[in-house]
């Protein structure tokens, strides 16, 4: 990832001055100054946050009612015990896949594709802040409902809400490695098309793998579910409801995500580079 | 606006400004490569969109690039904006080589493209905050150049609007907002007023006439609308198959067709071919439904006009124009000579 400073040309480029002549000192004239890391991310963040309320509510609601539905579902399947925790872990994990992997691919795939990505590439910000920026949005997004699907699981299905408050650690650190991920295949993508396709399939992935407990799974399929990063939120958040959970492994899990969030955020910011200039 | 020494006299260059390039352009060549065959289809030809293309804009002018869909305008715009990088050539910008620096671009350009993607969702006054600080304006100064940009641009009143929801002129106006937020030296703007109707053409280009009056700030814009192309441009190049066809004031492009005199002549039903000179006409007329479009000399346009406004054409006459050559004219002229020596 790039740490931009704010480098303006020394002694040339005065920032946020008012109107003034662009003269030329017989040189190179001044440049203007670059949009810092920092206040770029959050410009971006803001901007993004602000897109909810105008096309991403309805999409919300359909996470969240998808996930309840699911464990109401498996409600009549399941009674209690390990698999009860897995299925509300992995349908309120499942919310956060839905939004920052799949809704986040599209969103990247129809930018490059209808040539939106010139808007940020012709702006002086580093591509960290546009990624970064977008990614934290839509892991921002997913709170609410993630939150809403835990605490409903959590009643249906007689579990302890005592730990619930790791989701504080579950929802930026997985939000971090699937939105990563989604950005990414977005961005790499040759097409739209596939960008959606593949947002599509990851969110699948996320659902069988996180929500069905993984007891009874073929081995091929059970070293698939340990390749996918929602996994290791769903088992944070399922050792949790534990009346002493293990917070070693809680720790360890959680840095899967935290390690899976900083590799797949920098893939993006270099498969941004990369689709913004071409 | 009006400060007596930097207005600049439509139609030819600004005095202040003569002889100083803010954007030279060498010998600039693109080559898009040939997209691989499918199924079905059959492999399409590598295009060269950029085909040794010179260009010298000087500061504070407005330069326009005119030309048909798929003439290389955009792709041209692109290079100077360092979103596309040139094959060969030299692209040099305020004294900085673009070609070596591209990510340079975005600290001296301000840019209008023809998405609005990026932008689509927020309100007016987010988008155009929102890109003030990402050209690196603090929050306070985004803020302060927002309010001016959208009263300035009379876009107050819809200012807590997302674009999605205004018209197609208007989400242009907004974006055209974004554009102007963080000053910056030279304007780059694709088709800028697509979609606006007249009193956002006029905020448009009372807009953009002073940022060159008070701070000098040069523009080159793209456009397909030649009647706003005669009225904006100091200067214009014609653009045909990614080469420079043609590059003057307008007045002086409009003199490549002499004084050829547009007659347009609309008629009631079925053109009145009895009469003799109506059929003579016909083989020079360019025929569209009841409308024939001729371009003749100036007696024969006087002749033309006699003949149809006298005796029993007159009666099948549903209206009649008689235009001096526009740029359209020229633009025609000119293609029609690139078609011919193709086919020759």
């Amino acid at each position: 990832m790039t740490a931009v400073s704010a480098e303006a040309v020394p002694g040339k480029a005065p920032a946020g001055a008012g109107p003034r002549p662009w003269s030329e000192d017989g040189g190179a004239a001044p440049l203007a100054p670059r949009a810092r890391l920092l206040p770029a991310l959050a410009a971006v963040y803001r901007a993004q946050l602000s897109r909810a309320r105008v096309a991403r509510i309805p999409l919300l609601f359909v996470a969240t009612f998808q996930s309840v539905g699911i464990m109401i579902l498996m409600r009549g399947v399941v009674d209690g015990g390990a698999e009860a925790r897995a299925v509300v872990a992995g349908s309120s994990v499942l919310v956060v896949a839905f939004v920052a992997l799949n809704l986040l691919a599209q969103y990247f795939g129809q930018l490059r594709a209808s040539g939106g990505l010139d808007h940020y590439a012709t702006l002086p910000v580093p591509p960290a802040a546009v990624v970064l920026g977008a990614a934290g949005a839509y892991a921002s997004f997913t709170a609410p409902g993630t939150a809403v699907t835990a605490v409903v699981g959590s009643v249906l299905f007689g579990l302890p809400m005592t730990h619930l408050w790791v989701l504080a650690a579950v929802i930026p650190l997985a939000g971090a490695a699937l939105a990563g991920l989604g950005a990414a295949l977005g961005l790499l993508a040759p097409r739209q098309e596939l960008a959606t396709l593949c947002g599509q399939l990851g969110m699948s992935a996320a659902l069988l793998l996180g929500v069905l407990p993984a007891q009874h799974m073929p081995a091929p399929v059970a070293y698939a579910r340990d390749l996918l990063p929602s996994t290791y939120g769903v088992e944070a958040l399922a050792r949790s409801f534990d009346a002493h959970p293990d917070w070693l492994l809680v720790t360890a899990d959680l840095g899967v995500c935290a390690a899976v969030g900083v590799v797949s955020l920098a893939a993006a910011t270099w498969a941004y580079r990369r689709a913004a200039v071409r | 606006m009006r400060t007596g020494t930097k207005t600049a006299e439509r139609g030819g260059s600004p005095r202040h400004t003569a002889g100083e390039t803010v954007c030279t352009v060498r010998g600039l060549v693109k080559t898009y490569p040939a997209a691989r065959s499918r199924r079905g289809e059959p492999a399409a030809a590598p295009v060269r969109a950029s085909d040794g293309i010179d260009l010298d804009v000087r500061r504070g002018e407005i330069f326009g690039l005119l030309g048909p869909n798929g003439a290389g305008k955009t792709t041209l715009v692109r290079q100077l904006t360092g979103l596309l990088r040139p094959d060969e050539g030299r692209v040099e910008l305020l004294g900085h080589d673009l070609v070596r620096h591209p990510e340079r671009a975005s600290r001296l350009v301000g840019y209008l493209g023809q998405e609005s993607t990026a932008l689509d969702e927020l309100t007016v006054a987010l988008a155009a905050e929102t890109t003030g600080r990402l050209r690196g304006l603090d929050l306070r100064t985004a803020r302060a150049e927002r309010d001016a940009v959208l009263d300035e641009l009379g876009l107050a009143p819809i200012a807590g609007r997302p674009l999605k929801k205004l018209s197609g002129g208007q989400r242009r106006l907004a974006c055209f907002a974004a554009t102007l937020v963080g000053d910056r030296p030279l304007l780059v703007l694709d088709e800028p007023t697509t979609g606006m109707d007249p009193v956002a053409r006029r905020a448009v280009w009372a807009a953009v006439d002073r940022r060159r009056a008070e701070r000098g700030a040069t523009v080159l814009l793209v456009t397909h609308n030649v009647i706003e192309a005669e009225t904006v441009l100091d200067r214009v190049a014609v653009l045909e198959r990614g080469r420079i066809i043609a590059c003057d004031t307008p007045a002086g492009l409009k003199e490549l067709v002499g004084d050829d005199v547009r007659v347009d002549l609309v008629w009631r039903d079925a053109p009145p071919l009895e009469v003799p000179e109506v059929a003579a006409l016909r083989d020079v007329a360019q025929e569209t439904g009841r409308r024939w479009s001729l371009r003749l000399g100036p007696a024969e346009a006087r002749a033309a006009v006699a003949a149809v406004t006298g005796g029993p054409a007159f009666a099948a006459l549903d209206d009649f124009t008689l235009a001096t050559p526009s740029l359209e004219d020229v633009y025609l002229a000119l293609g029609g000579r690139e078609k011919g020596l193709m086919k020759g």
